[in-house]
């Protein structure tokens, strides 16, 4: 096959990159751009079981080198999800992960075992850490029983394998990639944003309405990369990352660290084409370099040389 | 539709307390047909300012290919946009959201147009057309201050312009409100741009007739994926339903979203 054809549970991906949760919506607005079923799978935003409107604006802010965002979850609910935004995204020869929020074990249970028997949905994302919301979210990435917990609940009822998305606001990220892996994770994502705030200089308050937001961009990628890094030297299970990625060399950073897949969030904000062109790119890259499949790069940052896994379809 | 392009400036200057005139051309400018549309711009290349900055778009002028901009200096991003210079280009978005209606209006028909701060500059190409069209049109124009004062000639040039300004240092003191208090006829139609606290003084004095408001919020990425600059809808008492201030405005219909 090509450099870039990955098999990954429940996924087979025609190239590493995809674009991550929340920075894509359901992919509408970005199909007037380009054709989606160049990428490699789409992670769609959260889906929450009913509608929700999110927290009041503003609700971005730029940070150097970054963005913070306190969206809050807004969602048209599961029951729109499926038969609108879904069944739209059906007309594309690409792979949805679908990103699974809520605020009780029940809520991530319902919808996980709903969303998951939708034809294109090949894979389950947990979001369990969303740092902008009361209820939910973060609340599960933060502990490992509760995580485990989850995982283990959403696992019996998905009809898909189950991806568990990481937060980076934990003393120890890799135990938290254990506990999920404890609970039957198919794989895990990362990072989440980090939770951090803007000040107006002048009137000295939070510039979010929300106070505090995720922080994401290019500022995060070293975060991600040591995150990457740690937890995939731990745990068996594939690694999507994601965290500033904006370019080939980050996205072939990230697998040199150890992930099997990448994600492209803000950086489709800066430049709606980035994810082609990203694609491109890293074919070229891999063709000048003479890497027969990008998987030949993967976890090189921490394997012996000859150690490399590979994971070719 | 929507383009990108790479465009050059041909003039860019300072035209009032931190306000900057900014000219771009290029080919994208065959695609700004309505007034009131905005564009996404890259400041520069690399990561700092990261976010593109939307601005409304002033006027255009398809037979040069060039469109012009202003903007006014708040932040780092068009901090660092104010140091291009001619010659340069800056990567533009757009043309995106949806403008003022120019065709809702009739020739011989009163267009009252309000604009504050740096909300007037989507007005000038408004009134442009609404004049070609033979509409009668009328400005009320506020600022904080004499210094803050820009394109007064150029409404002029098209109308009755009226000018406010909070610290009464030229035309009348105070908002562009008690400008339209003295107002001699029912206009039939209003357009309205500026900050969210004008904007509903202006849409509470004329709740009696049509208007056209746009409005102004932080944005992600200005096609309506990222739910930053949403609004909720008037009269909506389940406060879930909402509309995109980039994608499905900036520009709404009085009465149509909450300001």
């Amino acid at each position: 096959m090509s450099r870039f054809g990955i098999e990954l549970p429940g996924l087979t991906l025609k190239n590493p990159i995809m674009p991550a949760s929340g920075c894509f919506g359901f992919g509408k607005e970005y199909s007037q751009f380009y054709d989606l079923s160049l990428l490699g799978a789409i992670m769609v935003k959260a889906t929450t079981r009913e509608v929700r409107f999110g927290n009041p604006t503003p609700r971005v802010a730029e940070t150097s080198s970054g963005m913070l965002n306190a969206i809050g979850l807004q969602n048209p609910g599961l029951d729109h999800v499926l038969q609108h935004e879904l069944k739209w995204l059906e007309q594309y020869d690409v792979p949805i992960i679908a990103n699974v929020a809520g605020s009780t074990i029940e809520d991530y249970e319902e919808v996980a075992e709903t969303i998951s028997r939708a034809p294109n949905v090949h894979a389950l994302e947990i979001n369990i850490s969303c740092p902008n919301v009361k209820e939910g979210g973060i609340a599960f990435g933060t502990h490992p029983d509760t995580a485990r917990e989850l995982t283990e609940k959403v696992k019996k009822v998905s009809s898909v394998p189950v991806y568990i998305k990481l937060s980076p606001n934990v003393t120890s990220i890799t135990e938290m990639a254990l506990a999920a892996e404890e609970g039957g994770a198919d794989g895990l994502t990362m990072i989440n944003t980090l939770l951090g705030m803007r000040l107006d200089s002048r009137s000295g308050k939070p510039v979010i309405a929300n106070k505090t937001g995720g922080l994401s961009g290019p500022a995060i990628k070293p975060v991600a990369l040591r995150m990457v890094y740690e937890v995939s030297q731990k745990t068996a299970l594939p690694i999507i990352a994601m965290g500033g990625v904006s370019d080939e060399m980050d996205v072939i950073d990230f697998i040199s660290a150890g992930a099997s897949a990448v994600a492209v969030g803000t950086a489709n904000f800066v430049d709606p084409f980035v994810c082609p062109a990203i694609i491109e790119k890293l074919e070229d890259r891999l063709k000048e370099w003479e890497i027969e499949h990008i998987h030949d790069l993967k976890g090189r940052s921490w394997m012996d040389i000859g150690e490399t896994a590979y994971h070719r379809t | 539709m929507i383009g990108h392009q790479n465009m050059k400036i041909v003039s860019h200057e300072s035209i009032a307390a931190d306000i900057y005139e900014l000219v771009l051309e290029g080919e994208l400018t065959k695609r700004m047909t309505s007034p009131g549309q905005f564009v996404h711009i890259k400041v520069t290349t690399g990561n700092d300012p990261l976010l593109r900055r939307p601005i409304s778009i002033c006027s255009i002028d398809p037979d040069l290919n060039q469109f012009t901009m202003l903007y006014r200096v708040s932040g780092s991003g068009t901090r660092v946009l104010a140091e291009r210079a001619t010659g340069a280009s800056v990567h533009v978005l757009g043309p995106l959201g949806n403008g003022f209606p120019v065709d809702y209006l009739k020739h011989g028909e009163r267009a009252l147009l309000v604009g504050g701060g740096i909300g007037v500059p989507p007005l000038y190409e408004l009134s442009k057309r609404l004049t070609e069209r033979g509409v009668h049109v009328t400005h009320i124009l506020g600022f904080q201050t004499e210094k803050a004062v820009f394109y007064k000639k150029e409404f002029e040039a098209l109308g009755d312009t009226y000018i406010a300004t909070v610290d009464g240092s030229y035309g009348t003191k105070g908002f562009v409100t008690d400008v339209a208090d003295q107002l001699s006829f029912q206009p039939d139609a209003y357009y309205t741009c500026g900050p969210a606290a004008m904007l509903k003084a202006v849409e509470a004095k004329f709740k009696d007739i049509n208007g056209f408001i746009s409005m102004e919020q932080r944005m992600g990425c200005g096609i309506g994926a990222c739910l930053a600059c949403v609004c909720h809808v008037a009269g909506d008492e389940s406060n879930l339903l909402y509309k995109k201030v980039c994608s499905d405005g900036p520009v709404f219909k009085s009465g149509e979203v909450v300001l």
